[in-house]
């Protein structure tokens, strides 16, 4: 896969090399339902895996007995977890094809589920969720679409493994599927596909499968390669919150004053209008800078530099929107979110709370309810969430936010919340409303 | 002025720029007093080049700091000082020797230099007060990197501990730290060995010479090429002889091993890598040879 075409030129293959796009996915799959397997399979067949990696992962397979190599030890993790055997934490992977670089946030089966996987989804294009075909969509497999969907991970891709071990039925095929499409209506998933496979023999996961004539799909691999992720990116709303002000205090720069960001959201120009938030004073784009470039235009996610024609007040933790479309500077935000951390979340709890560059105090005004990622019921009568458990609830924070919800805009939808004392981030939410 | 693509799509590249330039910047506006800990490979010479475009026209707003072994190569250190003059950054070097003098660290013989690196390096940070320290490591390194997040905390010993890390969701860093503790932070995490050669290529940037492929009197040690050099005596039984090489790696010239190689240009390098079957410290690193875990053991007592 990963050999370029032959006979291509230095400047040719250099060329390809950048233009070769990013998608960042998620995997979640219960345990034995042979995400290792797959993911050892995928960095196999891209020929991401050295030639030691390979012996050593044959030595130990070949010293515990096994009559294959054991593809799941590629991807093992710190030794504390080898010797327990379970993955305990996110894994991030990487791999490429000729037309794209993949990072694989590997999101382990069961200790500390939710947390892992809210996580390894919060940056993920697509959700790679593993079924035993055996089983079935069991509550697992529902967990993890819920949460994708929660997280708004755009594409979804249902991978039916173990296909050999039912005979590449068919029957069993369409059954997972329609029940999964049944499910998923309930779901806020865009994109899905459901592909039979079989991460052990490699059936339908770089090459189709010759075992499955009647399956007519993409492999996984050429799903992957092919998703189309470009549009999932708000290219309207123009949203730059001020990361950092750039004044280099030099003769040769003396008056230059740039606000270094990260695009959120929109394409910004220069001489387009702009307000700066919360202040709300009005300029105009004076010039947007990379490095030693001007560019003639800014989207998400590049990192670049703005300057303003006029000499308006602007800091760290400020939001540059467009005058006719701009968040309301906001206190109370109501929010689904996810709780990290054994003490639970209660009411009247105060807790720190980083906003794109933006960082408060916020005050839990109420939980109104948890929900059952199994189930999506909610429970009403708890005033509490606990570890891994996810729900609403509504904060009042100290200064306004410069926020849209969660299901527009990814990046300034979102917050984490931080426990003072400790210091450890011990939530996830992602903002339905805010006023 | 550059166009941009008319499609609105960044190149992965570009796209690992972006987030790294976002990790450096955000650093520096909420630490207090980072400083990026230099190595002179690659990797850092890159980070070097992402800080400088984070904060241009402005200086990079933080010292650079190195860990002299004793034992560095000379085209390395010759790279570190054109990098530190045109950029105008503050240089601070932390010594080896020093530190075996001062009695900060025990060199026993047998421990490498390396090793003697860590206490060094945590002294360093310790006498600084660096609140906040960049690192090249890459999460396609090594397995025990695979989960290392972009900050990592560490405690007041320095240490690393897998299950007091933070969870890093969307692009929100936590940079919260108590007094004494600091944070070691991974600008690069999501590069790999290929990306950081192409960006290297792309950009024209300058690395130590020993990267390209050059003659060298070189003898075999433990299955590794290793440089002939004062600090590093023939035993016997061994011989040098000059052979076309190459350095994946930089590091303590006596551990580090070399390649043979034709490849004396970025995009031989890259040709080459792109069909190497073996990872850059299984065939370059003496020190993480000795266990699977070696890596991660350091890792805990704060090497990384
Ligand atoms: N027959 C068969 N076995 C598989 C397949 N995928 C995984 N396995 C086996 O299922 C077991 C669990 O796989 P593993 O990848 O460790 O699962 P994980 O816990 O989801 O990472 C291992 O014994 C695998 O060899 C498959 O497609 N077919």
């Amino acid at each position: 896969m990963s050999d370029s075409p032959t006979g291509l030129t230095q400047a040719q293959k250099a060329e390809q090399v950048r233009s070769m796009d990013l998608l960042r996915f998620a995997t979640a799959g219960s345990v034995d339902d042979g995400k290792s397997t797959l993911i050892g399979r995928l960095l196999l067949d891209s020929k991401s895996i050295f030639e030691d990696q390979l012996e050593a992962v044959e030595a130990t397979s070949q010293s515990k007995g096994y009559d294959y190599t054991d593809l799941a030890l590629l991807t093992d993790g710190l030794r504390s977890e080898r010797e327990q055997g379970i993955t305990i934490d996110v894994a991030y992977r990487y791999f490429a094809t000729p037309t794209r670089k993949f990072i694989i946030a590997d999101t382990p089966g069961h200790v500390q589920y939710t947390r892992n996987m809210v996580t390894g989804a919060s940056t993920a294009d697509l959700g790679l969720v593993l079924v035993d075909a055996r089983q079935g969509l069991t509550e697992q497999s529902r967990r993890h679409a819920v949460i994708l969907s929660l997280l708004r991970v755009p594409h979804l891709v249902l991978a039916v493994n173990k296909m050999d071990l039912v005979d590449f039925s068919q029957e069993i095929y369409e059954k997972i599927h329609a029940e999964f499409t049944q499910f998923a209506t309930k779901l806020n998933i865009p994109d899905l596909e459901v592909i039979p496979i079989s991460a052990l023999q490699g059936d339908n996961v770089v090459t189709r499968s010759e075992k499955m004539p009647w399956y007519s799909g993409p492999t996984l691999m050429h799903h992957l390669e092919h998703v189309h992720v470009a549009s999932d990116r708000d290219l309207v709303d123009v949203r730059f919150p001020v990361q950092y002000v750039v004044r280099p205090k030099s003769d040769e720069h003396h008056d230059y004053r740039g606000y270094g960001g990260m695009v959120a959201g929109g394409v910004l120009k220069p001489g387009d209008e702009v307000v700066v938030l919360p202040s709300g004073m009005t300029s105009k784009i004076a010039g947007i800078d990379l490095f030693d470039q001007e560019v003639s235009e800014a989207f998400p996610p590049m990192s670049v530099t703005v300057r303003l024609e006029d000499d308006v007040d602007v800091s760290r933790g400020d939001m540059i929107a467009r005058p006719a479309n701009a968040p309301k500077p906001s206190q109370d935000i109501d929010a689904m979110v996810c709780w990290m951390t054994n003490e639970p979340l209660r009411p009247r709890q105060k807790l720190a709370i980083k906003h794109t560059t933006r960082s408060a105090r916020a005050l839990v005004k109420d939980i109104q309810y948890r929900l059952d990622v199994n189930t999506l019921h909610r429970d009403q009568d708890t005033k509490e969430l606990g570890l891994n458990e996810i729900g609403r609830v509504q904060l009042r924070t100290t200064v306004p936010l410069l926020c849209d919800p969660y299901s527009k805009n990814r990046a300034t939808g979102s917050f984490i919340l931080i426990d003072e004392a400790t210091g450890v981030t011990v939530g996830g939410g992602m903002i339905n409303s805010a006023s | 002025m550059t166009e941009t693509h008319a499609d609105y799509q960044l190149s992965q590249l570009d796209q690992l720029e972006a987030e790294s330039i976002h990790i450096f910047r955000e650093v520096a506006a909420e630490f207090e007093k980072p400083v990026l800990m230099f190595s002179g490979g690659k990797d850092s010479i890159v980070m070097l080049r992402l800080a400088e475009k984070a904060f241009y026209p402005a200086k990079i707003p933080f010292p650079v700091l190195q860990v002299d072994t004793g034992y560095d190569f000379p085209e390395v250190i010759a790279c570190r000082d054109k990098w530190v003059s045109r950029l105008g950054v503050r240089l601070i070097v932390a010594s080896v020797e020093q530190a075996i003098a001062d009695g900060i660290v025990v060199d026993d013989g047998k421990t490498s230099r390396n090793r003697l690196q860590i206490g060094t390096l945590l002294n360093a940070l310790e006498e600084g007060s660096f609140t906040a320290a960049f690192g090249g490591g890459r999460r396609d390194e090594e397995k025990a990197r695979a989960k290392e997040r972009v900050y990592s905390h560490r405690d007041e010993f320095g240490q690393w501990d897998p299950k007091m890390q933070r969870p890093e969701l969307w692009s929100l860093y936590n940079g919260r730290i108590h007094e004494g503790e600091h944070m070691r932070i991974f600008p690069i995490s999501n590069w790999t060995e290929l990306d950081i050669w192409h960006y290297i290529g792309r950009e024209g940037i300058e690395i130590p010479a020993i990267y390209f492929s050059h003659q060298r009197r070189v003898f075999q040690r433990d299955g590794m090429l290793l440089t002939e050099s004062d600090f590093n005596p023939l035993r016997t039984g061994e011989s040098a002889e000059e052979r076309t090489v190459r350095f994946r790696t930089v590091g303590d010239l006596t551990l580090t091993g070399c390649v043979e190689s034709e490849a004396d240009t970025i995009d031989k390098i890259i040709d080459e890598i792109a069909i190497a079957r073996v990872t850059e410290r299984g065939a370059t690193r003496g020190d993480d040879r000795f266990s699977e875990a070696a890596m991660e053991d350091r890792k805990k007592e704060g090497y990384f």
